[in-house]
């Protein structure tokens, strides 16, 4: 390779674990008998349902639709009827639910009508506004809706793509084998990546512990009608971090702040661009991703797997094992433990009886790895000693943080000062954790502090709300104070007035009290007149239920007459 | 003598003429550190404080007529911030102005509600739509869950409920390293 | 327990059983050198220190094994028995470290929270309150006739009922002392380095421990337990300001190579100044430490009370190490320039 390569700072070398799982072909997941489809499976906002309970769908129907700008739509994975809408368990950390579809499948496996799209025929923004529709988003782990990204902005075109095939997380494989098996796919996917953002230069990284899959998308570069480099890469991680990949790939460095596409560079993971072919090419929205399933199975190995498909069958299939401590959604670094739930709805999984453990949470659309624990794999974590501040996490830090500094103002709460050394530029790869001799879990406080500002900004602005919303009330209230207050002037003016023109004898007689009086009366009388109009005509030959109802509510408002009239002593006193 | 009274003279003159210029050019509107103070302050505008909302509140702090400890909904958290801001020493809540609470908004049950408006005239924050007669409902984004809107209704149909914790709300705990024994 | 769920083999006790390991060629080079005599008060000092640890961690409520066994106590037992005279009294030593793990370590929060290094606290207390014992140093075995054995020293050290003609037959001025006392006397440098205990460098046997100091720090430096930084800006900070001073008067200011080879520089250039928990942390910021600690040390050698300053030098840049930090945070991934300004206090 005549390209230089550049180093970013820091990156640590885990145990890579790779070769459990890169050596078996990619097998398809069988369709289970129930889909469980969250409808927040990508950044932005949630998608909204469009299916009713009961109504049959097919596979890749619309079910979810996007929400926004960013967002991104949600299909049916397969057919069947939807069973539920509504909250059900879902891959996150925090182990509670969220709106999710519930399809029963019938085996069928019926596709809706869909026919490839003619991308160079089309609009841009239309092309986008359909991948979006497609439910495209990024399939390395941020699921950012794709659509988006895709979208050079005002400088109309993005001079450098880069297609990211490092995966530095030790154990997963899924893009190591998706690029020796489908290589030609990502490059057409590529292709439709390079029409839409008008790219020049089109790098992809792979790292060098790959070298099936650097072959492999060597020899569909030929193929390709645009030029394509290979770039072959050191094995650090993490070296398929997107801001670590464009500075060893060009020597740039996205500013803080700011995005990689501020500096003409995109970058796309390989399975986004697997995924896009597939839509473009195939009309096939995103109902499918492959997935690692690895660390304490029998066969750990790749699945292409339907989205909503419940973790406890890849583990299933992959052969599960007594002894597991746990699963991870993602790898060792970066993943989350999966909550242990029962699906929601219907029976489990298969035909087994529902163990505790039992994981009923389903893939989605950022599900790059399911990796079982066992004590043997990942023993307990030892318990943490108070920082030395020996800096190795700074060394090892990508983002060149003082990692030593942030987790002492995490933990003291000092969040000001966090932000000012830069808190929102870490990128949460746990390099920090993975060093630090005191086994200290720092990428936790990171993320305290990160979620605990955010609160705190959002509790501002309602704040903030709160205290506009209270000012307007005031100025209202005295605002109408003031104008009952001329109201009233203008009128008591205009009834002197009138009366002054009257005759001085007939005025005589009536003094202005007795005139006041005699208004009042009036009032009266026509309030009475108009209180009889207004007696509803619907409360004859009524039931006697209703008429209870009835009964009960003019209880209540006797008793609020009766309070009405009370002078509010207590608190004139105040 | 006379040279010394002059210079002294000229000097208070100058000195003042400064002082005079300055009092113009760097003229502050408004009081800010009630400003500050309502900043910090979480604008529920419940009142428990004795103060009719919460800048009110804070312009009684600011002239030092009120203490610092009066804000339930703004919790420890809240004294130690105005502790922070005005150089003094935070103190415990003052339990008397009512005690920290989870944050909640008021629900309206439709069913009871007959339409009094009361509440509405209530809300600090116009957070209740309705008219007479009609049914009333909350706004739940405006609710600042300051409760003044149960007192005034006669059916007794609004009721707190605590703001339950779903996933676009959900948080990352301070994480927990037992270095010392628990007894 | 959130991610990341694998660690690095690395550990307290890995780091602070490297630092002892790497002592080892001091140690072995002082037996060889000057006698067994160090390995009492080495002894009495790490039980000492094991104790007072035990004893303030049962005090504060922590659990004592993760803590001793992190072996930062004994870390700061060897250094502070390198740096006493070899033939200290027990009390001195016991003092000396009881105040470092008490004073110094815990009572600023233990493990991690200390600003001064504890072990530079401890000596400097008892330079401070006992200068006399202090100077209980052992001559060079080449230069004396009758050295003391390991049961000698033991019984100079807890009884000290030797014949005071005995000890002072081994014990004998350090070079540094020789070269201030000498220039007290208005002896010229030059005369002063004629007398025996000067060798090619520094002293006779102090520049040999010396060296192995410095070959035990290069190994923590190979390791990547400390970072060159600090040790080699200490250094240049020693042999610039010594060389500065001795190149405009040689007689009066002693060379910069003996200024570097007294043995006490070396130790703390690479195991005391390069403590973690009260160094500057930022690149920068230890180029700044230590070649602040090398200029003072030579500045409180020349003109101070005591004839080294390699602790004070060390503590009073402990001192001023968060302001340091501060200042030299060094540049975040995507951002222009080096954090501008510090943020207003």
């Amino acid at each position: 390779m005549s390209r230089t390569l550049h180093t970013f700072k820091g990156g640590v070398h885990p145990p890579e674990h790779k070769s459990e799982s890169n050596s078996r072909p990619i097998h398809a997941a069988p369709v289970p008998r129930e889909l469980v489809i969250p409808m927040r499976q990508h950044m932005g906002s949630p998608a909204k349902p469009v299916v009713g309970v009961g109504e049959r769908v097919l596979k890749g129907q619309l079910i979810g639709e996007a929400d926004g700008y960013i967002s991104s739509a949600v299909h049916a994975s397969s057919s069947g009827i939807v069973r539920a809408i509504g909250l059900a368990a879902v891959p996150h950390v925090s182990g509670l639910p969220d709106e999710c579809i519930t399809i029963e499948t019938d085996g069928l496996d019926e596709w809706i009508d869909h026919a490839p799209l003619d991308y160079r025929a089309m609009e841009p923004s239309d092309l986008r506004m359909r991948l979006r529709d497609m439910g495209l988003a990024g399939l390395g782990g941020a699921v950012f809706p794709s659509a988006v990204k895709l979208d050079p902005g005002a400088r109309h075109h993005c001079p450098t793509l880069i297609i990211n095939g490092g995966e530095c997380e030790p154990w997963i494989t899924c893009d190591d084998v998706l690029m020796r098996h489908h290589a030609g796919d990502i490059l057409q996917g590529v292709a439709v990546m390079r029409h839409l953002l008008g790219s020049t230069e089109i790098l992809i990284g792979i790292e060098d512990n790959k070298p099936e899959a650097i072959a492999a998308m060597q020899a569909a570069a030929t193929m390709m009608d645009f030029a394509v480099e290979v770039v072959t890469l050191p094995t650090i991680y993490p070296a398929g971090g997107a801001k670590q990949m464009i500075e060893m790939l060009t020597g740039k460095q996205v500013p803080s702040g700011k995005l990689s596409t501020d500096i003409g560079i995109q970058v796309f993971n390989v399975g986004t661009a697997h995924a896009l072919a597939r839509a473009v090419h195939h009309g096939e929205p995103l109902i499918s991703r492959l997935v690692t399933v690895t660390g304490h199975v029998l066969r750990p190995q790749n699945f292409d797997v339907l989205i909503g498909t419940p973790m406890q069958v890849l583990i299933d299939l992959a052969g599960d094992r007594d002894g597991s401590t746990g699963v991870l959604m993602g790898g060792p670094m970066m993943g989350m433990p999966m909550p242990h739930t029962i699906p929601h709805g219907l029976q489990p999984v298969a035909d087994r009886s529902p163990l505790v453990g039992d994981l009923g949470v389903p893939v989605v659309k950022a599900t790059n790895c399911i990796l079982v624990q066992s004590k043997e794999l990942f023993p307990p974590l030892p318990k943490a000693l108070p920082c030395i501040r020996c800096i190795r996490c700074a060394d090892a830090c990508p983002a060149e943080l003082q990692p030593q500094e942030l987790f002492r103002f995490a933990k003291a709460g000092d969040f000001g000062r966090a932000q000012e050394y830069h808190l929102f530029d870490c990128i949460e790869c746990g390099c920090c954790s993975y060093v630090c001799p005191s086994h200290i879990p720092l990428v936790d406080f990171y993320r305290y502090a990160k979620s605990e500002i955010w609160t705190r900004e959002k509790e501002k602005r309602a704040a903030d709300l709160a205290r506009e919303r209270h000012e307007f009330r005031q100025f209202r209230l005295e605002r109408e104070k003031k104008e009952k207050a001329e109201k009233l002037a203008a009128k008591a003016q205009a009834k002197r007035a009138e009366l002054a023109a009257t005759p001085a004898d007939e005025r005589a007689a009536p003094t202005d009290a007795d005139a006041k009086k005699a208004l009042i009366a009036a009032a009266l009388a026509r309030a009475q007149a108009k209180k009889a109009e207004a007696a509803p005509k619907n409360i004859e030959h009524l039931a006697p239920d209703t008429q209870r109802e009835i009964n009960e509510i003019e209880a209540r408002r006797a008793k609020i007459r009766e309070m009405a009239r009370q002078p509010l002593e207590p608190e004139e006193k105040t | 003598m006379l040279t010394a009274i002059l210079v002294m003279v000229a000097l208070a003159v100058v000195i003042g003429l400064v002082l005079g210029w300055s009092a113009i050019r760097f003229k502050v509107e408004g009081n800010p550190l009630a400003e500050k103070i309502d900043a910090i302050l979480p604008q529920t505008q419940c009142g428990q404080c004795g103060f009719p909302g919460c800048r009110p509140y804070a312009e009684a702090i600011a002239k030092g007529e009120a203490d610092i400890n009066q804000c339930p909904p703004g919790g420890e958290d809240g004294v130690k911030k105005l502790a922070e801001l005005l150089g003094v020493e935070p103190k415990p809540l003052d339990e008397t102005h009512g005690t920290p609470k989870p944050k909640s908004v008021a629900v309206i049950d439709e069913q009871t509600c007959i339409g009094c408006t009361l509440c509405i005239q209530a809300c600090p924050v116009d957070a209740i739509v309705g008219a007479a007669k009609q049914m009333h409902t909350i706004v739940a984004d405006e609710c600042t869950g300051c409760e003044l809107c149960l007192p005034p209704c006669p059916v007794d149909c609004i009721t707190m409920v605590p703001v339950a914790e779903d996933l676009p709300h959900w948080k990352w705990k301070h994480p927990v390293i037992m270095l010392k024994e628990v007894p | 327990m959130p991610s990341p769920f694998i660690l690095d083999r690395s550990s307290v006790t890995q780091v602070m059983a490297w630092v002892l390991a790497a002592l080892l060629p001091g140690i072995a080079a002082y037996v060889w050198l000057f006698g067994p005599g160090i390995l009492v008060t080495l002894a009495l000092a790490t039980v000492t220190a094991l104790a007072g640890e035990a004893a303030m961690l049962k005090a504060r409520g922590y659990p004592a094994k993760p803590f001793l066994l992190d072996l930062s106590a004994i870390v700061t037992a060897w250094l502070l028995a390198l740096s006493l005279p070899a033939l200290a009294p027990w009390w001195l030593i016991v003092t000396g470290t009881l105040f470092a793990i008490i004073v110094a370590k815990h009572l600023y929060g233990g493990l991690g929270q200390n600003i001064f290094n504890p072990a530079m606290v401890g000596y400097a207390v008892l330079i401070v309150s006992f200068p006399l014992q202090m100077t209980q140093w052992p001559g060079p075995l080449s230069l004396t006739d009758a050295p003391l054995t390991l049961a000698q020293s033991a019984s100079v050290i807890f009884g000290g009922d030797l014949p005071k003609a005995v000890l002072d037959a081994v014990t004998m001025a350090t070079p540094l002392d020789a070269l201030r006392t000498g220039l007290l006397q208005q002896y010229t440098v030059d005369e002063i380095m004629t007398r025996p205990i000067f060798g090619h460098y520094g002293g006779v046997g102090f520049e040999w421990l010396a060296g192995a100091f410095l070959f035990g720090g290069l190994v923590l430096w190979a390791l990547r337990i400390i970072s060159w930084h600090v040790p080699l800006a200490f250094l240049a900070g020693i042999w610039l300001a010594a060389g500065f001073l001795h190149f405009f008067d040689a007689g009066r200011f002693g060379a910069p190579w003996f200024h570097l080879f007294a043995p006490s520089v070396m130790l703390g250039a690479f195991f005391i100044a390069t403590d973690p928990v009260s160094g500057a942390t930022t690149p920068r910021g230890k180029l700044i430490f230590g070649f602040g600690a090398g200029l003072l040390t030579i500045i409180i050698r020349t003109w101070g009370g005591y004839p080294d300053g390699v602790a004070f030098a060390i503590l009073l840049m402990n001192l001023a190490v968060p302001l340091i930090d501060q200042y030299t945070q060094p540049r975040v991934y995507g951002t222009d320039t080096r954090r501008s300004k510090a943020p207003p206090a």
